[in-house]
C-alpha cells in the first residue's frame, strides 16, 4: 500500500509536465518527425487528434482517480438516509448535488428507485436524484473542460442542477405518485445496516484507482472515435458552415436538437468532442448545450428501464418536463452569448 | 452447501460477478448452488440500492461493485467454515 502511494507521488509531477508541455510535444511530432505540410486539411486534423486524446485521456484519469476517491464518502445508503423525509425544494436541491457525487449506474435505476420511495423520500426529490445523477457526471466535465474550458464546464454544471431541481420540484409539486405503478409502495424494501466503519484513506485511493481502471477501459474508445469524427470536423468542415444550421439566427435550432438529441443514446465521452467540433465551425453555444445535455441526461435505454415502476404518462410528464428545461436554457445561453 | 444469489439486470459488471463466482466456486471444489435474482421486488427486499449485489447464505455481503477474486473466494471459504460449524 505503501508503495502504491509513492508511485502515485511520483506520477503527478509526470502528469503536470506532460499535460503542460502537449502543445510543443504535439508540433514537433507533427512538424519535424512526421514532417508534414503546415496548415493542410490533414495536417490540421491530425494535430488536433495527436494534441487532444493524450490531452483528455490525461485529464480524465486523474480527474476519476479523485471523484473516485470522493465517491467513497458517498453511498445510495447514506444519500437515502440524508433525503428521507426532507421537504420539497430543500429536498431537491440536497438530491441534485447527491446525484452528482453518489455512485450511480443506470442499471441499477431501479433498485434505486425502490429504496427510495420505499423509506419516505417523495417522488419529486427522488427524481431530482435521477436527473441529475446521470447528467452531471465527472466524464462529461473533464470533456468540457478539456475541450471547451472550465466556464462551459461551469455553466454546464450549474444549469444541469438547477434543471434537475425545478424539475423534481415540479413533479413534486403536480402529486403525481398514482401514476407510479402500485406494486411499487407494496415492496417491503430491506434496509441494509451499512456500518458506518472508518474506512482507512488506503483503501480509499484503491476506491480511487479501481474508479479509473472500471471508467477509463469503459469510455477510452469512445473519446478516441469522438475525438476522431471531431477531428475530421476541425480539418475539413469550412468555417461558418454550422452557422446556418446550429448558430443564433435560426431559432428553431434549440428545440430540433433537442427533439434529435433524446432517442440519440452516446455518452458524453463519445458526442462531447463532435459538439466541440461544429461549435468551432458557427453553433452557437446554447444550441450545442442543448444538445449536449439532452443526449446525456435523456436516454431512451434509460426511460424504457423506468416504464417497469413508472406508468407511461408519468415518463411523459417526467421527459418533457425537463427536456422543456434544456431548451429553455438552450435559449437563455444564445440570448447571452 | 452454499446457497449463492447474485442480484442484478443486465449490467456488465452483474454478468462478471456471475461469472467470477462460477470460476471461484469450479477451482475451489466448493458446493454451492449459484442463483442469478433478475426479479427488481426480490433484489430491493435485500435492500440493494445498487446492483451487482451478492448474497450467500442470506447475508448481504456486496453491493455496486465487482470484489476482486481473492476477496471473493474468502468470503465463500469464511461462509463453508461457519456452515461447518453448525
Amino acid at each position: 500500500m505503501k508503495n502504491k502511494s509513492l508511485i502515485l507521488f511520483i506520477l503527478l509531477p509526470v502528469w503536470i509536465v506532460l499535460y503542460n508541455y502537449l502543445q510543443p510535444i504535439t508540433d514537433y511530432f507533427v512538424d519535424s518527425i512526421l514532417e508534414m505540410e503546415k496548415r493542410s486539411h490533414l495536417t490540421e486534423s491530425i494535430r488536433f487528434f495527436i494534441f487532444e486524446v493524450p490531452k483528455v485521456m490525461l485529464l480524465l484519469t486523474l480527474i476519476v482517480f479523485v471523484v473516485g476517491i470522493i465517491r467513497s464518502y458517498f453511498s445510495p445508503e447514506r444519500t437515502r438516509k440524508i433525503l428521507g423525509g426532507k421537504k420539497l425544494f430543500v429536498g431537491n436541491v440536497l438530491a441534485s448535488m447527491l446525484g452528482v457525487v453518489t455512485p450511480f449506474c443506470s442499471c441499477s435505476a431501479i433498485p434505486l428507485f425502490l429504496g427510495f420511495v420505499e423509506s419516505g423520500v417523495p417522488l419529486g426529490v427522488t427524481f431530482s436524484f435521477l436527473i441529475a445523477a446521470p447528467m452531471i457526471n465527472e466524464v462529461a466535465l473533464v470533456l468540457l473542460f478539456g475541450l471547451f474550458g472550465w466556464k462551459t464546464a461551469l455553466l454546464y454544471m450549474s444549469t444541469g442542477l438547477i434543471i434537475a431541481i425545478i424539475s423534481g420540484y415540479i413533479i413534486g409539486r403536480l402529486k403525481l405518485e398514482r401514476l407510479v405503478e402500485e406494486w411499487v409502495y407494496q415492496v417491503k424494501a430491506g434496509h441494509l445496516d451499512v456500518v458506518e466503519e472508518k474506512i482507512p484513506f488506503s483503501h480509499r485511493i484503491t476506491a480511487g484507482l479501481d474508479a479509473v481502471k472500471e471508467i477509463v477501459a469503459k469510455v477510452w474508445i469512445h473519446i478516441v472515435i469522438g475525438i476522431g469524427v471531431g477531428a475530421g470536423i476541425h480539418g475539413y468542415v469550412p468555417e461558418n458552415f454550422m452557422a446556418g444550421l446550429m448558430g443564433k439566427s435560426a431559432w428553431w435550432s434549440v428545440p430540433v436538437a433537442v427533439i434529435i438529441g433524446v432517442p440519440m443514446y452516446s455518452n458524453a465521452a463519445g458526442i462531447i468532442p463532435i459538439v466541440q467540433a461544429l461549435l468551432e465551425k458557427g453553433a452557437s453555444l446554447g444550441t450545442v448545450l442543448a444538445f449536449m445535455m439532452s443526449v446525456i441526461g435523456l436516454s431512451l435505454p434509460e426511460t424504457i428501464i423506468l416504464k417497469k415502476v413508472l406508468k407511461l404518462r408519468l415518463i411523459f410528464i417526467f421527459v418533457g418536463i425537463v427536456a422543456i428545461g434544456i431548451i429553455i436554457v438552450g435559449y437563455i445561453f444564445n440570448f447571452i452569448f | 452447501m452454499l446457497e449463492i444469489k447474485v442480484l442484478g439486470v443486465g449490467c456488465t459488471n452483474c454478468v462478471n460477478l456471475e461469472k467470477l463466482c462460477r470460476e471461484v466456486v469450479a477451482e475451489n471444489a466448493i458446493e454451492a448452488n449459484i442463483q442469478k435474482v433478475t426479479d427488481f421486488k426480490e433484489i430491493a427486499g435485500f435492500g440493494i440500492m445498487s446492483t451487482p449485489g451478492l448474497v450467500i447464505n442470506g447475508k448481504v455481503v456486496l453491493s455496486g461493485k465487482l470484489p476482486t477474486k481473492s476477496t471473493l473466494t474468502h468470503w465463500l471459504m469464511d461462509a463453508l467454515a461457519e456452515e461447518e460449524t453448525k
